[in-house]
């Protein structure tokens, strides 16, 4: 369109040259290939090797990537693990069976209430020992805030690696109230052993569940603060959406689960299914994305978290009375009080400690819903009170498998991005 | 999981299909097992995933046992899941170990029917020397490249590895290559 200018005859048409515009798409083109001119750049054979980590800040602990790029777009990937093996199913073989509870809780060492649940209901199964209801309670308790706990510490780091630096300060900040919680319960914040094989070491004490549910009723609030903030995050949402998309069918192949094969549509969640614990009990809903890409995986956790939260509190109005931990001499420690006033418990004890329980052979695979997954503990036991295999099927370990198809052809800014929403923890993966 | 009757079917049809390989069948703490010829590990594997009304067809976990001195010595279990009926299955192929000293006993690999055994058998084979026959990428995963043994089999021994400090290195012979 051409308008006349009011200055008249210095600025006549046949001077001027329109500077045409079309739509972007055409103009770069619709892979990241096309539009980085990656192919003119660097031909297919000469493609550019680098290792991304082991120490880099963005890969979640000491991962390590051997990238293969064509400009910046990822062609090939492999990770190399293994930087922080420190033998622990090899240690667990030579202790006693609650002596390897400490031990597995430092795999994965942001859902340790899980580890510890998957080893002593491992362990459970082949006593053939029922815990007590309250017991089992107590145990919901702490794992889905240990869920809370684990998915705050993703989103933090997560949003850190896209730039939000401040998520990393609030996210710490209620996770933090978590690790209180922790410590009022069991004495410890973090590894805390709290689970015994049996049930849990000790009751809750006073003012923990005030605390608690004060945490409960801050908690929906802040993960609605948290949405606020990335929810219109341009930045944010330009590099979660339509990025890192895996197809459900691909990621069952791969053994992904957890939040990345919910993300993609696919309703699996072992505490609706695998009935163990009370869970069968509770009223929760599976979060499930549609699309599949890194903003899916990011809303699943974020509704996740608000589950736990219900769950969390209905265990609390449904926590039943009575012992925390089975009634089993042979296995469960006696009262610290029954040792100065009977010979039997100071016996038990005197034989629980130095040597631990036996447990008869047999072998058992017992999986449940860990934060990142399915989470499963294989034990043999040979008779002996030592454990004759003790294996865990870490999901970060497994998921990894699909970083690879998360990533190819797209940019290397975006591995970041699909690294962050994996959510690796590289304590569990090399253990 | 199959109860009793549904295993024995299993094993039947099997048996059935590819003579001679089940060898045993077994029902422990709620779980079904299915003890399988190491040859036939690939047809059983295959069967369970693709034959309707079975339909195995997640891998949830690959991993190694070492019965020493228990015979044979390893066995390496998968765990197969129907998701849509929630059913767990577990086939234990019993590989037996090699005589010779610098062998390593031998199994198919099952990476092209579950790509998520690419890493476990990894493991499998960093940890206990089993060879995963067709294996894309059979390397060490855990350890370091050049590490020797096989630490997880039982006649591994636990202990510690010298760690190189500065005040210890000259009792180490030649470290600094």
């Amino acid at each position: 369109m051409v308008r006349v200018s009011a200055v008249g005859d210095r600025d006549t048409v046949a001077d001027r040259e329109t500077l045409e515009r079309t739509a972007d798409e055409r103009l770069v083109g619709t892979t990241a290939i096309e539009r980085t001119g990656a192919e003119d750049l660097e031909p297919a054979e000469e493609l550019l090797t680098i290792n991304m980590g082991p120490h880099h800040p963005a890969t979640h602990g000491v991962l390590r990537l051997v990238v293969n790029l064509q400009g910046e777009v990822v062609k090939d990937l492999r990770p190399v693990m293994g930087y922080v093996h420190t033998g622990i199913e090899k240690s667990c073989e030579d202790k006693a069976y609650w002596k390897v509870i400490p031990f597995v809780e430092r795999m994965d060492y942001l859902s340790y209430f899980f580890q510890m649940e998957a080893f002593c209901g491992a362990v459970e199964r082949l006593l053939e020992m029922e815990i007590p209801p309250r017991a089992k309670y107590l145990r919901v308790i702490h794992m889905e805030l240990n869920r809370i706990h684990s998915h705050l510490v993703w989103l933090g780091t997560s949003a850190l690696d896209l730039g939000a630096m401040s998520m990393f300060f609030y996210c710490f900040r209620d996770r933090d109230k978590i690790l209180d919680l922790f410590e009022m319960s069991s004495g410890q914040r973090m590894h805390t052993r709290y689970f015994q094989v049996g049930g849990v070491f000790e009751d809750i004490p006073l003012g923990f569940e005030r605390n608690l549910r004060a945490f409960c009723a801050e908690m929906p609030s802040r993960i609605d603060q948290y949405a606020a903030i990335l929810d219109r995050n341009e930045i944010f949402l330009n590099r979660t959406r339509d990025v890192g998309i895996v197809s459900r069918e691909r990621l069952l192949e791969l053994g992904v689960t957890g939040p990345l094969l919910r993300a993609a549509g696919e309703p699996w969640d072992l505490r609706k299914v695998g009935h163990y614990l009370c869970y069968d009990e509770l009223d929760f809903k599976i979060p499930v994305g549609t699309v599949g890409d890194g903003y899916d995986r990011y809303r699943v956790r974020m509704a996740e978290m608000r589950e736990s939260v219900r769950i969390v509190e209905q265990a609390l109005d449904g926590l039943p009375e009575g012992p925390w931990i089975a009634d089993d001499r042979k296995i469960v420690l006696p009262p610290r009080d029954e040792l100065s006033t009977s010979m039997e418990a100071l016996i038990h004890h005197f034989k629980l400690v130095t040597e631990g329980f036996r447990v008869p052979p047999g072998e058992v695979y017992y999986p449940i819903e860990g934060p990142r997954g399915e989470l499963g503990c294989f034990v043999v036991a040979d008779g002996s009170a030592k454990p004759a295999r003790v294996h865990f099927r870490d999901p970060s370990f497994v998921n990894l498998q699909a970083l690879r198809d998360m990533c190819l052809d797209g940019y290397l800014a975006d591995l970041i991005q699909n690294l962050a929403m994996l959510d690796p923890i590289l304590g569990g993966i090399d253990r | 999981m199959p109860d009793a009757p549904g295993l024995e079917l299993i094993a039947q049809d099997l048996n059935t299909a590819f003579a001679g390989s089940v060898e045993e069948t077994y029902h422990e703490h709620d779980q079904a097992a299915l003890i399988v010829n190491p040859e036939g590990v690939l047809d059983v594997l295959g069967w369970l995933r693709d034959t309707p009304g079975q339909e195995y067809g997640f891998m949830s976990s690959l991993h190694v046992a070492d019965y020493l001195p228990g015979e044979p010595r390893f066995g390496v279990h998968y765990e197969l899941l129907n998701m849509a009926r929630v059913e767990r299955l577990r086939v234990k192929v019993a590989l037996p170990d090699v005589a010779g000293a610098d062998e390593l006993p031998e199994i198919d690999s099952c990476v092209e029917l579950f790509p998520t055994a690419e890493f476990q058998e990894r493991e499998a084979y960093d940890f206990f020397g089993i060879v995963f026959r067709g294996h894309p990428d059979l390397r060490r995963i855990l350890m370091p490249e050049d590490y020797v043994g096989w630490p997880l089999r039982r006649d591994f021994p636990i202990g510690g590895e010298p760690v190189l400090f500065t005040h210890n290195e000259v009792e180490m012979p030649r470290w600094y290559e």
